[in-house]
């Protein structure tokens, strides 16, 4: 196939319409990361076997497609049905034959393989009814489950390429940097810097050689934004890439992945391959005087490798550490040369503000904050994945509306936004839009969307520990404060969660907090401190219970809580070979005994009882 | 040449040096752990940091590394600012922290009122404070024999794969800049062993003492156009040498005035 000009895409584009209007009824498998894990391949091999054997062979590739992810991941394998639009969850290779007889020949529902709503246990066929996609707005994700990600032919039906030939022969260099700056799209990596601005300065620096760098070194515990992009709509991310490296002068590429995202890797390279064969990528593309190639360079999975210099020193092939950057990365990046470096979500976001103009991206968000905000929602919330929201929606929609509320109906105590070096809001700000401001103002970030929900058995002190572990692991080593600084907060918060804390230790950790955010070498160090920080700010009486009290409100820290067993005992014994310590004694209806010499707060029997027997103080 | 302001004195600089030669140059103290002349800053220990403002920043300021920091015109500079004061001995305590048993750190950080440290100690420690002159200067000589391995709290100094470096030449530059002489190497029966690599030292043909490695003579031959047999006499002997010769030149002088 070969794509060297304008008419040749055009063609491409309409020979695919009439392929679908010729066949509308189609099978989608989704084939993410999630759903794969679930066995999302065998359900593609038992579709096509099926097909086969409804003498449908020839024209199975027209109907079942591996699509990229829902987003909905904890109820994959997903399966849905065009142009009924109905979704399955959970399928399992049993189900296809009935999935291909009922619904996909005779427009029939598998009422117990649809979505059940966790609210009033009704069952919702259809895909958009689902109040998981009802609230979201997807324009970063307007291709992932919809098309086949592999294919480059999916992704010129649904207008692929088409802003890349509107640049080429239709707009300047200038022109496409001022509808970018328009736009008010801002960095979706979490620093949040125009997009438009950041070309514009990389543009009018004169040297050898500019470089577009697209950032998808996602290492935020819990989110895999950036992971469903790359699977589910590559084209997308190289698309925009071209886009940016044609404004900004670029004659070459990187896409900076880790390691860790095989299929993502595979997906990037075949795409890439396909551009290549097909001359999108290469000489004089599309005919125009352009010339732009891009190459993947693979991370080992280093988290600070996601900042800016590192990640270009690690493409360098040197080691992944920060240097100060007292001159920017946009005027000496990679090989000292000037270098744009755009997060994946950012770039996917590029063709479609090319195509529909600034004003309509413009219209959504907020003024200040335009555009959609993909997140992974996680944590105690009932409905958990990947979600694209309008900027100005409040969190408490978000965690309501799409998420569901919180899990067995417990209370919300917090949310942690903005990974890592983001921070804890409490209930309190639950009507706070979210928008790269508000965020900032609270003492939390936008970063790179993660969404983790905390209920009221989420020990905050035990968050702020397990983010402050997170963050020593992965400091590069190289700037005093965050490598000795981050492993002293830590050790402190070790101190009050066993129960050891002193009152002194508070105003230890905030002083030596603001040290580590003036004197870090980079972002990590810079914004390490937060989850301590914000918890210190939004539950301080949490750390003052550990302290004083020596207790965990929440039950969780080990060392402050013991396990009881009340007098509702019933003797079940279900209790006794649940504890892996032998700690539980007891005779059949007959109330046990913990000893709590040997018992060693796993919380075991606590999860097997029926009875609600087990206190937990 | 520019002005900047420090500590209230109007003094010159050129565009472009960075902040922390004109500060030196000025004759005032801030400490430096991972600085040296001889390589590239790196910005990595942090004591130089200095509090930066301009006035049309109104009233804003910055804190920043000034070993990195290119002076601009009009830069205000004050280099013991009390939030600058209280960052260093910060770090210092937690430099001690760290090792608690180097003397330099313990002087260091006394000089800034540390004595003890207010965080835990770690005691088991060495005495790499991971400052990167080594590395650093081990590139800047081409050897790229040793580097920083590993990150975060364990990242330490070490050849590749922790093996005997095939790269080192035993200049011992390393060693001799480490200003926590924390790098370790024995010299004796005219050998070297430094990183676990054993090296065949050259012997001075007039008195026998040891001058440089083999390697490293080699290396400065063919790289530097030093002549190997240079390495063949030791210092004091090439010294002997040039003072014989200008002996004789003087007595030849004498002579041929007479």
């Amino acid at each position: 196939m070969q794509i060297s000009n304008v008419k040749e895409l055009n063609k491409i584009k309409k020979e695919c319409l009439a392929t679908q209007k010729e066949h509308p009824k189609k099978v989608l498998v989704c084939c993410g990361t999630g759903c794969i894990a679930n066995g999302a391949l065998k359900i593609v091999d038992s579709v096509r076997d099926g097909l086969a054997k409804r003498k449908l062979k020839d024209v199975s590739v027209e109907i079942l497609k591996e699509t990229g992810c829902h987003g909905f991941c904890e109820l994959g394998p997903l399966v849905i049905i065009e142009p009924q639009e109905t979704f399955y969850t959970k399928v399992k290779p049993k189900h296809v034959d009935d999935i291909l007889d009922k619904s996909f020949l005779k427009n029939e529902v598998i009422e117990p393989l649809l979505f059940t709503n966790p609210i009033d246990g009704s069952k919702i066929t259809k895909y958009n009814d689902i109040s998981f996609f009802k609230h979201q707005q997807r324009i970063a994700l307007r291709n992932l489950g919809k098309i086949a990600p592999h294919e480059i032919r999916e992704y010129i039906g649904v207008d692929g390429y088409q802003a890349l030939a509107k640049v080429l022969f239709k707009m300047s260099p200038d022109e496409i940097v001022d509808e970018i700056s328009n736009s008010g799209l801002r960095g979706r990596g979490g620093g949040g810097f125009s997009t438009g601005r950041k070309w514009k300065i990389c543009k009018n620096i004169k040297a050898d050689k500019h470089y577009v760098i697209c950032n998808g070194d996602e290492g935020d515990p819990g989110a895999f934004m950036d992971r469903s992009i790359m699977e589910g709509d590559p084209h997308g991310v190289l698309e925009g890439m071209m886009i940016a490296a044609y404004a900004i002068g670029a004659k070459e590429g990187y896409i900076y992945v880790r390691e860790e995202y095989p299929l993502a890797v595979r997906h990037l390279e075949k795409a890439i391959l396909d551009c290549e064969r097909s001359g999108l990528l290469g000489e004089n593309i599309l005919g125009s005087d352009f010339s732009f190639t891009i190459k993947i360079a693979r991370g080992a999975g280093a988290f600070v490798c996601g900042e800016s210099s590192a990640l270009m020193k690690s493409v360098a092939g040197e080691v992944g550490e920060p240097r100060a950057k007292y001159i920017r990365s946009v005027v000496k990046g990679l090989y000292d040369q000037p270098t744009v470096l755009n997060n994946v979500e950012t770039l996917v976001n590029v063709p479609t503000i090319i195509r529909n103009g600034a004003d309509w991206y413009k219209s959504i968000g907020t003024p200040k904050s335009t555009g959609t905000k993909v997140f992974s929602l996680v944590g105690k919330v009932r409905n958990t994945g990947l979600i694209e929201v309008p900027m100005g929606i409040t969190l408490r929609e978000i965690i309501y509306d799409i998420g569901g509320g919180i899990l067995d109906d417990r209370p919300f105590k917090a949310v942690q936004t903005g990974g890592p070096s983001g921070g804890c809001i409490p209930e309190a700000m639950l009507d706070l839009p979210v928008d790269f401001d508000s965020l900032t103002e609270v003492g939390s970030m936008m970063g790179s969307g993660g969404l983790i929900v905390m209920d009221d058995k989420t020990c905050m002190v035990d968050v702020a520990k397990y983010f402050l572990a997170f963050l020593v692991e992965e400091s590069c080593g190289k700037c005093t404060p965050c490598r000795e600084g981050l492993y002293q907060l830590h050790k402190l918060l070790e101190k009050i969660c066993a129960g050891k804390g002193e009152m002194s230790d508070i105003e230890k950790m905030e002083r030596l907090s603001e040290n580590v955010i003036i004197g870090s070498l980079c972002g990590l160090g810079k914004s390490g401190p937060n989850p301590l920080m914000s918890t210190l700010k939004y539950f301080k009486d949490e750390y003052i219970a550990h302290i004083k009290d020596k207790k965990c409100p929440a039950g969780v820290c080990p060392e402050l809580i013991t396990y009881k067993i009340l007098d509702n005992c019933t003797g079940c014994m279900a209790c006794i070979p649940a504890c892996g310590y032998d700690a539980i004694t007891g005779k059949k209806k007959e109330i046990h005994v913990i000893a709590q010499d040997k018992c060693t707060k796993c919380g075991a029997c606590y999860a097997v009882c029926n009875f609600e027997a087990i206190l937990v103080s | 040449m520019i002005h900047i302001t420090i500590n209230g004195k109007v003094v010159q600089a050129q565009e472009g040096e960075m902040l922390l030669t004109v500060i030196r140059r000025e004759q005032i103290d801030i400490p430096t752990l991972c600085h040296h002349e001889a390589v590239e800053p790196s910005g990595a220990c942090r004591l130089c940091m200095v509090e930066i403002t301009k006035p049309e920043w109104d009233g804003w300021c910055d804190y920043v590394t000034s070993c990195l920091y290119p002076a601009a015109d009009g830069l205000i500079v004050n280099t013991h600012a009390p939030k600058v004061n209280e960052l260093r001995s910060s770090i210092l305590d937690l430099y001690l922290a760290r090792h608690p048993k180097s003397p330099e750190i313990r002087q260091l950080a006394a000089e800034y009122g540390v004595l003890k440290t207010q965080f835990e100690e770690i005691v088991d420690g060495n005495n790499c404070i991971l400052c990167g002159i080594c590395t650093r200067i081990c590139d800047t000589m081409g050897f790229h024999a040793i580097s920083m391995v590993g990150r975060g709290h364990g990242k330490e100094v070490a050849p590749p794969l922790n093996m005997a470096p095939e790269a080192c030449v035993g200049c011992l530059s390393c060693a001799k800049n480490c200003p926590t002489n924390y790098i370790e190497y024995n010299m004796s029966n005219g050998r070297l062993t430094i990183w676990e690599k054993d090296f065949e030292m050259i012997a001075c043909k007039e008195c026998g003492k040891t001058t440089v490695t083999k390697e490293f003579a080699e290396y400065l031959s063919k790289n530097r156009d030093i002549p190997y047999d240079y390495f063949e006499k030791c210092d004091e002997c090439h010294r002997k040498e040039l003072a014989t010769t200008m002996g004789r030149i003087s007595n030849w002088d004498r002579e041929a005035r007479s």
